[in-house]
């Protein structure tokens, strides 16, 4: 439990740190780089290191490269559903959440299976 | 000047929603350990890029668009939706920045971890801000 708490207030922390960058600078899409900071990724690997060493932390490292190319394309879905079908920002963000998962899966069992 | 701080957008937020913030990001991170203790890493590691926290930011963006409009007797609602979108376009190009990081630091951690998270972590800034500068020389040209 006091793993998770400390993953909580660590993660937190760093999130709110990025956020606050991605509020302060200008233009907008430059500030929308903010919005895929390695904030959790940087809270996560330290205290996955600790525990499980390096070589854990290199696997969980190339899966989220896949992550992050679903994260791309979570982005782009995001702004074609506010753009062209005119949802709001909370459904817009919502909905393309299945879009990251089902992406993300399918990229790590095509790529987990060529491995 | 085609970078500006704007310091006073942080009178626009209020506490609860910095509050909100935290407690997503402290989720997500603590849902990234879970799914990797529950599943293994290579499924965790996915989660390492999970957008948690942009829903959040992108409803604090249009809502505050919104707001801004509307003091000026606006709907605002278009600009919202607008200034949302901009951050959604925006994290797509971040991720490719995310993407580097994320070869750079497991090609890296196994021989030396620090510098493994600098040199990934300036490579996330440099790919991500490169990639920006890209898009916007494509848009003017």
């Amino acid at each position: 439990m006091a793993e998770y708490v400390a993953r909580f207030l660590i993660g937190g922390a760093v999130v709110s740190v990025f956020a606050i960058l991605g509020d302060i600078v200008r233009p907008r899409s430059f500030a929308g780089l903010f919005g895929a900071a390695p904030s959790v990724a940087l809270a996560t690997l330290g205290i996955a290191i600790a525990q499980h060493g390096a070589g854990y932390a290199a696997v969980q490292g190339r899966s989220m490269a896949l992550g992050a190319i679903a994260l791309a394309c979570y982005g782009f879905v995001v702004c074609q559903l506010l753009m062209r079908l005119r949802l709001s920002a909370l459904s817009a963000t919502l909905v393309a959440l299945v879009a990251w998962l089902a992406i993300a899966l399918t990229l790590e069992a095509v790529f987990a299976g060529s491995g | 000047m085609l970078l500006r701080v704007k310091l006073a957008a942080l009178r626009e937020g209020s506490w609860s929603e910095y509050a909100i913030r935290f407690a997503l990001g402290g989720l997500a991170t603590a849902l990234a350990g879970a799914v990797s203790a529950w599943a293994g890493p290579a499924i965790g590691g996915l989660f390492l890029a999970f957008p948690a926290i942009f829903c959040a930011s992108a409803t604090l963006v249009e809502s505050h668009e919104r707001k801004r409009k509307h003091r000026a007797g606006l709907s605002g609602q278009r600009r919202g939706e607008t200034a949302a979108a901009l951050d959604a376009a925006g994290a797509a190009l971040g991720s490719l920045g995310l993407l580097a990081f994320a070869l750079v630091f497991s090609l890296l951690v196994t021989s030396n971890v620090a510098a493994a998270f600098i040199i990934a972590s300036a490579i996330w800034a440099i790919v991500a801000v490169a990639a920006w500068w890209c898009r916007r020389l494509l848009r003017r040209s």
